[in-house]
Order: C-alpha cells, then sequence, then structure tokens
C-alpha cells in the first residue's frame, strides 16, 4: 500500500510533497512529542500529528518516515510545506482527530494483510 | 579615548549572582508562600542580585517584585515563560514596563479560554507589598498559546525583549522533548538549561548547537528552591541593556559561571 492508495480511501487532503505519493507504507505511529517520534517511529510508517513546525519535515526525513498526516484540520506552516516538497514526503491533512484516524488507517493496514 | 572608555568600562565592571527563572503566587503551580516580600527574602538570603519573575504566561505579578526588591538592591528582570503551541516553555524578558504591557497584551489575546479550576491547579492570584489579592486570572495560565514558537520569538524580539528557551535539556515541556532538537533558524539570545546536567556534557551531546550562550536558574515554585541553581554575569552595572549585551558576549559583558 503507498500513500496515494491512502490517501484515496481515507479522502486525506494533499497539502505538499506530491512527488512521494507512490511511497510504500509499513504502518503508522501517532505522537505529538517530536523526541519520542525520533526515537520510536519506524521507516516508511505514516506519521500522525498536530505539529506543523517546520522541524517535523527533519524527523520525517531522519526517520525516512512516508508522510505526515496533520489531524483535526492544521495546516503546515509555510517553510514546512517548502520543505515537504523538497524532501518528496508528503504532509496529508485530515479534520479527524488522532484517535479517528489512527483506528481508520490502522484498519486499513491490518485489512490489507488479509 | 575610546581606548580609556572602555578600560574605565572593564574597571567598573563586576559580577552578579542572577536567578532568572521565578514563579511567583500568580503561576497557579507557584506555592502560595511565592509572595513578592517572600521572594526578595529569600533571595536576599541567598544573595541573588538579578531575580527574573517569570508566571506561566502572564507578567501580572513582576511590577510588585520589581518594586519591593528595588529596596533591596536587587534587581528584577520583568518577564514571563511563555507555553508556545507546540508546549515548549521559553522565557521572555522585556526592558520597562510599556513594552511589558504591551506583551500582556499579546498574551492576552492568544491565551484561550479555558477557565482554571483551583482545585486541580492552585490558585491564580497577584498580590500586592501586604499580600492583599489585587487580582485573579480566571483563565488556566498553563495552557498553551495559540502561537508556534517562531511566532512568539518574532514579537519578543519585535519590542526588543529577550529570547531564552526554557531548561531545553529536559525530557518534557523543552524545545528538545516538543521539537526533537533545537531548530536551527530559531533566534534566541540564550539556551537555559536544568541542574541535571552540564553544559559542557549538553554541548557535546548537541553539537549542531555551536556555541551558544547557556544560562542556568532555579525554575523555583517554592521559596526554599530560589537560587538552588543560578548564573553569574559579569556587567557594568544592573540593567537590562547590560544583561542582553552579557548574553552575546559584548564589549567585556559575559556569562561568567553556571
Amino acid at each position: 500500500m503507498n500513500v496515494k492508495n491512502i490517501v484515496d480511501t481515507l479522502g486525506l487532503q494533499i497539502f505538499s510533497g506530491e512527488q512521494g505519493l507512490d511511497r510504500e507504507i509499513t504502518g503508522g505511529y501517532t505522537s505529538d512529542l517530536l523526541s519520542d517520534v525520533m526515537g520510536h517511529a519506524d521507516a516508511r510508517q505514516i506519521w500522525i500529528t498536530l505539529q506543523t513546525h517546520k522541524n517535523i519535515m527533519a524527523i520525517a526525513s531522519l526517520k525516512e518516515l512516508a508522510a505526515i498526516i496533520l489531524v483535526k484540520g492544521y495546516t503546515p506552516e509555510q517553510d514546512t510545506a517548502t520543505q515537504s516538497n523538497a524532501e518528496n514526503i508528503p504532509i496529508l491533512g485530515t479534520t479527524d482527530e488522532a484517535f479517528a484516524i489512527s483506528g481508520k488507517l490502522y484498519k486499513l493496514l491490518e485489512d490489507a494483510k488479509l | 579615548m575610546q581606548f580609556q572608555e572602555n578600560c574605565t568600562s572593564y574597571w567598573r565592571m563586576q559580577n552578579y549572582k542572577a536567578d532568572l527563572h521565578i514563579h511567583t503566587v500568580l503561576s497557579p503551580c507557584g506555592d502560595l508562600d511565592m509572595s513578592p516580600g517572600r521572594i526578595v527574602e529569600e533571595a536576599k538570603k541567598k544573595k541573588i542580585q538579578i531575580l527574573g519573575i517569570t508566571d506561566h504566561n502572564t507578567t501580572r505579578q513582576c511590577k510588585v517584585v520589581k518594586q519591593m526588591a528595588a529596596e533591596e538592591n536587587i534587581f528584577v528582570m520583568c518577564g514571563a515563560e511563555i507555553t508556545t503551541r507546540e508546549e515548549a516553555h521559553c522565557l521572555a524578558f522585556f526592558e520597562n514596563d510599556e513594552k511589558l504591557e504591551v506583551f500582556q497584551t499579546y498574551l492576552d489575546a492568544h491565551l484561550p479560554d479555558i477557565k482554571n479550576n483551583p482545585s486541580y491547579f492552585g490558585y491564580q492570584v497577584a498580590v500586592d507589598q501586604n499580600e492583599e489579592i489585587i487580582f485573579q486570572e480566571e483563565r488556566l495560565l498553563i495552557s498553551a498559546l495559540d502561537q508556534g514558537i517562531n511566532e512568539i520569538e518574532k514579537q519578543v524580539h519585535a519590542l526588543g525583549g529577550i529570547f531564552i528557551p526554557a531548561h531545553v535539556d529536559k525530557p518534557k515541556f523543552s524545545l528538545m522533548s516538543q521539537l526533537g532538537f533545537i531548530p536551527t533558524d530559531l533566534q534566541y539570545d540564550a539556551l537555559e538549561l536544568s541542574k541535571f546536567t552540564s553544559k559542557e556534557v549538553f554541548l557535546l551531546q548537541n553539537k549542531y548547537l555551536g556555541n551558544p550562550a547557556i544560562i542556568r536558574n532555579s525554575d523555583a515554585h517554592v521559596p526554599h528552591l530560589i537560587g538552588d541553581a543560578f548564573t553569574i554575569f559579569q556587567l557594568a552595572e544592573l540593567s537590562f541593556a547590560e544583561l542582553l549585551k552579557a548574553l552575546h558576549n559584548k564589549e567585556g559583558r559575559e556569562i561568567v559561571a553556571i
């Protein structure tokens, strides 16, 4: 499953990093503490957060994450989006809260294993 | 002439003991004993010459402390400990009452309207010299502002203020915990460390920072912890401008020890 499949299935908005929509996804990680994400997220995961600061792109790049989903209608700051385009790591958006979008993504990934 | 002036100024330099991160009774988590009078008394006992008053997201107790401290020749830097939208704590200080007032307006505009529940979080009251309550803040002061750290930094500096990310080494409410690392484009005047790490260890672990100004303060919420950590500054006199110079290692003003 790639980022594009998830965007289409869950009806996510694409803010930036469209060149990276073909990135493969193997799981997800939900956290707003960037130090926690840096320590515990794995490559090819999709990261669910409400943080919009440019540092989220540095973490995503460092950890080779597949994409970031911003919750509750948050939008990326301008320099965050610019970095996303440069790194080809998409930033996506939903109006869902983290709990709801995490549940939907979990179900989607589990169902794909069947 | 220039040389002579510099010489005179060096000759007048003195070391001053500072604790720039102190909460008063107005902070919900600040002990009710943290009245202006008690803070000044404790600072005098600990031979602190510069106090920073930094309540959570408010500046409204500072002026009374400043007035009372002046009687003991203790200099007070008025400011606040701001919770950014990322929930990173940052200290800000302003040179005079007018600038402090403008910043208070900014805080009022950006603090969410969530009511304090004193039985959970503690009372949020400001008091006068006689410890009579003069103000009660209804909104919960430990909420995060709706402004990101870069926006807040710009606002502080637009007012000529000093901007210092607080206890950056701590695993909660710090720039490091919330944003993973210190953003390389953030314009800070210094970084504050907690007493749990040394400057040497911290900079070794974070080589990308180069050689920033590092200070250390108590973050005291109770009287006996005032001065528990402190910074020694070399200054020509006690003023906001001198302290700002010391943070930037200018004209012989400097941080001597933490």
